[in-house]
């Protein structure tokens, strides 16, 4: 079966810097899959190039059997592909309802994920939901950002670092979510610096360094060691 | 009696003033744009109702519409193809472009029309007045202009703050990067959002070509009524709008009464005294 | 030009090296240098409707560069800068007709007038950000305007011309009239063709000193990265706040300048925003933003586009919009922009290249 998404020597520049050197990667339909690595490895810019964020090479991406290398991202949310980015990054000038409604903006695919959904995965935000986006604690932005991405039913969920600047409590709660989203038919691709929560969550990872892949592979088929080295480079 | 009528004068004037700065708030709040052209596109407005007026024999309500759906649709195709080009993090390139848009349109229009003024024919709706107290009558046409104001901005509440549309509006404002994410085209959104702006600017154009004379010339001083208004009543608030045009309409019918000459000097120097006094306005809506 | 800078401690750090001139720049010295000793003589030889186009290009000049470093480089995009060529007209009109000082003289007064009103409203005009600053500026001119429509000293809506006497009795215009053996009429038009050069000279040797120094630097830096720029010390504002003054100075001495040689003024015509702000415009964009030639190769296009078409009036402006508009979308760089940034031309050296030594 050929991947849902795969990427193929893919590189990224901001200007003349170059952040990525020659990718390979590939997600399968109903995966989860970590890409982990340190600050600056290239992980969020990996994200925002497969989310059309970052123009590339036509056939450097591939999703849903087709050269999406160079779309943008509102033609990638349509295909099927949501960004939940770093920073949670939602609009300040609406509540929390509108920030999940604007989410689904784009109006093509109305199951599974609505409003009434969002709010059973997430039930803190039913009780906020005429509240400005601003005053939620870090964790409930955090939610909000991922039902944001949710309500656009996307076949693929990147999340870039979850759990950046939260408590652990909180991460677990978060982390709670993934195998809903799993189940309900999407896969799933998650950045992380927190190396043992995102292990514990996807079927496969990719570490990282310096803008290159140094590892990939299952959690459990690799020792700590290994992981080391390819996260910092030897 | 003789100020109050002037105060009424002055809040119904404010109401014309409120037409002609939603259009350039609308545009300002949603993408950051300052359109310098913003007047003279209202008196290009003016002047298509008056050629459909007169070519096509039609009433002016008719003419009206009509001419909302074509500048709507001229407001569209300039986002598209001229001032999406120049966007950016630069403010140079966006007032450049506008100011030689200005120039363009009044130089276009003086070509077209020649420097005569005209007036949009209303029939005897223009001079129907009403008595609301003994010995102070007001314009039917004034009052509607008002009341317009107050219902575009009704209307423009609600596409903002109910409708998936008014959401882009907003998210593109806050973060158009992240609204990319949102599926969200900000090339589309921007192209309605000036469409929209155009549209509101022929209102604006009829309710101010009823009762006054316009020509090629006056657009430049649409615009600086428009951004006082903006100004006096705040940034990022269609209601402050309103009242700030009431300010401005205010000061100058009490100028216009201390000597008619000074009219346009008073509307200027009160929009400098809130300059200095309360720099953000009245009701600023929008966080620095 | 080198500068040696030694960064961190002495011996093995490595030392940077500045240089800014260029071969080309070096003969582009020489060359300006020519021309303007050339643009001195030029009234031995030149007919007097030469001098007095001449004088229009001049001051033309001289408020484009103006503009530019204020836009450009202060980011403050003024578009009402007709202010402060209205007010220094006025003021020269004002201390002539007025107080009976020489038209001469009267010249840097009417600058010194401007500058303090430049001063007056700067704090004001400030508060607004970005493009509202423009339109705020845009408010300013026309406040003026219309103060100057309602000082009947100066005639009010329909102006005023400088009397004869006052004319007659200028400083420097007997010397020039047994120089060139020219009437008194034409001999103003030297007189004054000699100031504006003068003028357009200075204010381009002083905007080129000023960007090269540590404060027009100071201005790139915060208008590129205003939260660094703060973050290392540059007072940013102070500097904005002097520039603005200086040239607001300098565009009134412009107006001054450009009045004494019309010797007539009306509000209408003094604070006009086509002739004082758009033709400026329009000068600056299609030479090229924040380059210092621009302005130039600019004056030269828009010379030679008057010469052809001022004839045609609207048609005239609206060629002008049209290719301003053209200009800004497909070659935003200008003509002396687009051409240096393709070959690497500098006249006026003022990027500084960062050398290891």
């Amino acid at each position: 079966m050929s991947a849902l998404l795969s990427v193929e020597r893919l590189d990224a520049f901001y200007g003349s810097f170059q952040a990525l050197f020659g990718i390979d990667f590939s997600l399968h339909t109903g995966e989860s899959v970590a890409v982990i690595g340190a600050n600056g490895a290239g992980k969020s810019t990996f994200l925002k190039s497969l989310a059309g964020l970052v123009k590339n090479r036509r056939d450097a991406i591939r999703f849903l059997d087709q050269d999406v290398g160079d779309r943008g991202a509102p033609e990638m949310l349509r295909m099927g592909l949501a960004l939940v980015p770093e920073g949670r990054r939602l609009f300040p000038s609406l509540s929390v309802e509108e920030n999940l409604l604007v989410g689904a903006y784009s109006g093509l695919r109305p199951q599974p994920w609505n409003l009434q959904k969002i709010y059973e995965l997430f039930p803190v935000l039913r009780e906020r939901r005429s509240s400005p986006s601003t005053v939620l604690s870090g964790g409930q932005q955090q939610m909000v950002a991922i039902g944001r991405a949710l309500m656009s039913n996307p076949k693929v969920l990147l999340c870039d670092e979850l759990s950046l600047g939260l408590a652990p409590i909180v991460i677990e709660d978060i982390y709670r979510a993934l195998p809903r989203v799993k189940a309900s038919g999407t896969s799933v691709v998650i950045v992380e610096q927190d190396i043992a929560r995102a292990m514990r969550s996807v079927d496969r990872f990719y570490c990282l360094q310096e803008g290159r892949v140094t590892l990939a592979g299952e959690p459990g088929t690799v020792d700590q060691g290994d992981i080391r080295r390819a996260y910092f480079g030897t | 009696m003789v100020w109050l009528d002037t105060l009424v004068q002055g809040i119904l004037l404010g109401g014309v003033y409120a037409l002609f700065a939603l259009g350039l708030s609308l545009i300002f709040g949603v993408m950051r744009l300052v359109n310098l052209a913003h007047g003279d596109l209202i008196v290009l407005a003016a002047f298509i109702v008056f050629v459909v007026m007169t070519s096509f024999g039609v009433s002016l309500a008719a003419a009206a519409v009509l001419t909302i759906a074509l500048m709507f649709a001229i407001g569209f195709l300039l986002q598209r193809l001229v001032l999406e080009r120049v966007l950016g993090d630069d403010i140079m390139p966006p007032l450049l472009v506008t100011f030689g848009l200005s120039v363009v349109i009044q130089n276009g229009l003086l070509l077209g029309f020649g420097a005569d003024s005209r007036r949009l024919q209303a029939g005897a709706f223009e001079t129907l007045s009403v008595d609301i107290l003994p010995g102070l009558s007001i314009g039917v046409a004034p009052l509607s202009a008002l009341m317009i104001a107050v219902g575009v901005i009704v209307l423009l509440q609600i596409v903002f703050y109910r409708t998936s549309l008014g959401r882009a509006f907003r998210a593109t404002s806050d973060d158009p990067q992240i609204a990319q994410l949102m599926g969200i085209d900000q090339r589309n959104v921007y192209a309605i959002a000036v469409g929209i702006s155009l549209a509101v600017s022929v209102i604006a154009a009829v309710a101010f070509g009823m009762r006054a004379n316009f020509d090629p010339s006056i657009g430049p001083a649409r615009l600086l009524y428009a951004f006082e208004a903006v100004i006096i009543g705040g940034l990022g608030s269609l209601w402050g709008t309103l009242i700030g045009g009431m300010v401005l309409g205010v000061a100058q019918t009490v100028g216009a009464r201390i000597d008619p000459e000074w009219q346009i000097l008073a509307g200027h120097l009160a929009f400098l005294v809130m300059l200095f006094i309360r720099p953000r306005g009245l009701f600023p809506a929008r966080q620095p | 030009m080198k500068h040696t800078m030694m960064s961190g401690k002495a011996s093995s750090a490595p030392a940077w090296r500045q240089e800014t001139g260029t071969a080309a720049s070096r003969w582009f010295a020489v060359a300006a240098a020519v021309l303007i000793a050339a643009l001195v003589v030029l009234p031995a030889y030149a007919s007097r409707s030469l001098i007095q186009d001449l004088i229009f290009v001049l001051t033309m000049l001289t408020l484009a560069q103006l503009w530019n470093v204020i836009a450009g480089w202060g980011g403050l995009i003024s578009v009402g800068q007709q202010a402060f060529v209205g007010l220094g007209g006025y003021a020269l009109f004002g201390a002539t007709v007025l107080a009976g000082v020489d038209p001469l003289l009267a010249v840097p007064l009417a600058g010194v007038f401007a500058a303090i009103a430049a001063a007056l409203v700067g704090p004001l005009l400030f508060r607004l950000e970005g493009p509202y600053f423009a339109i705020g500026s845009w408010v300013i001119a026309e406040v003026f305007r219309l103060l100057c429509a309602q000082f009947k000293p100066l005639g009010g809506g329909t102006g005023v011309s400088l009397p004869k006497s006052a004319l007659m009795d200028m400083a420097g215009l007997q010397w020039v009239q047994s120089l060139l053996s020219l009437r008194p009429a034409a001999a103003r038009d030297v007189v004054v063709y000699w100031l504006a050069l003068f003028v357009a000279v200075l204010v381009t040797a002083c905007i080129y000193l000023f960007v090269r120094s540590r404060y027009g630097l100071a201005l790139v830096a915060s208008r590129d990265a205003n939260g660094a720029a703060r973050s290392v010390g540059v007072r940013t504002e102070r500097i904005r706040y002097a520039l603005w003054i200086i040239v607001g100075f300098a565009t009134g001495v412009v107006g001054a300048i450009a009045y004494l040689q019309k010797a007539r003024i009306s509000p209408d015509a003094a604070f006009s925003v086509v002739d004082w702000t758009a033709y400026v415009l329009f000068i600056v964009i299609i030479g090229g933003v924040r380059t210092m030639e621009g302005p130039i190769v600019g004056v030269l296009v828009f010379w030679a586009l008057l010469y052809y078409l001022a004839q045609f009036g609207s048609l005239y402006l609206l060629t002008l919009g049209v290719l301003a508009i053209g200009m800004m979308l497909f070659a935003p760089k200008g003509i002396w922009g687009s051409a240096a940034a393709r070959f690497g031309w500098q006249a006026f050296p003022v990027t500084r290249r960062l050398f290891r030594k």
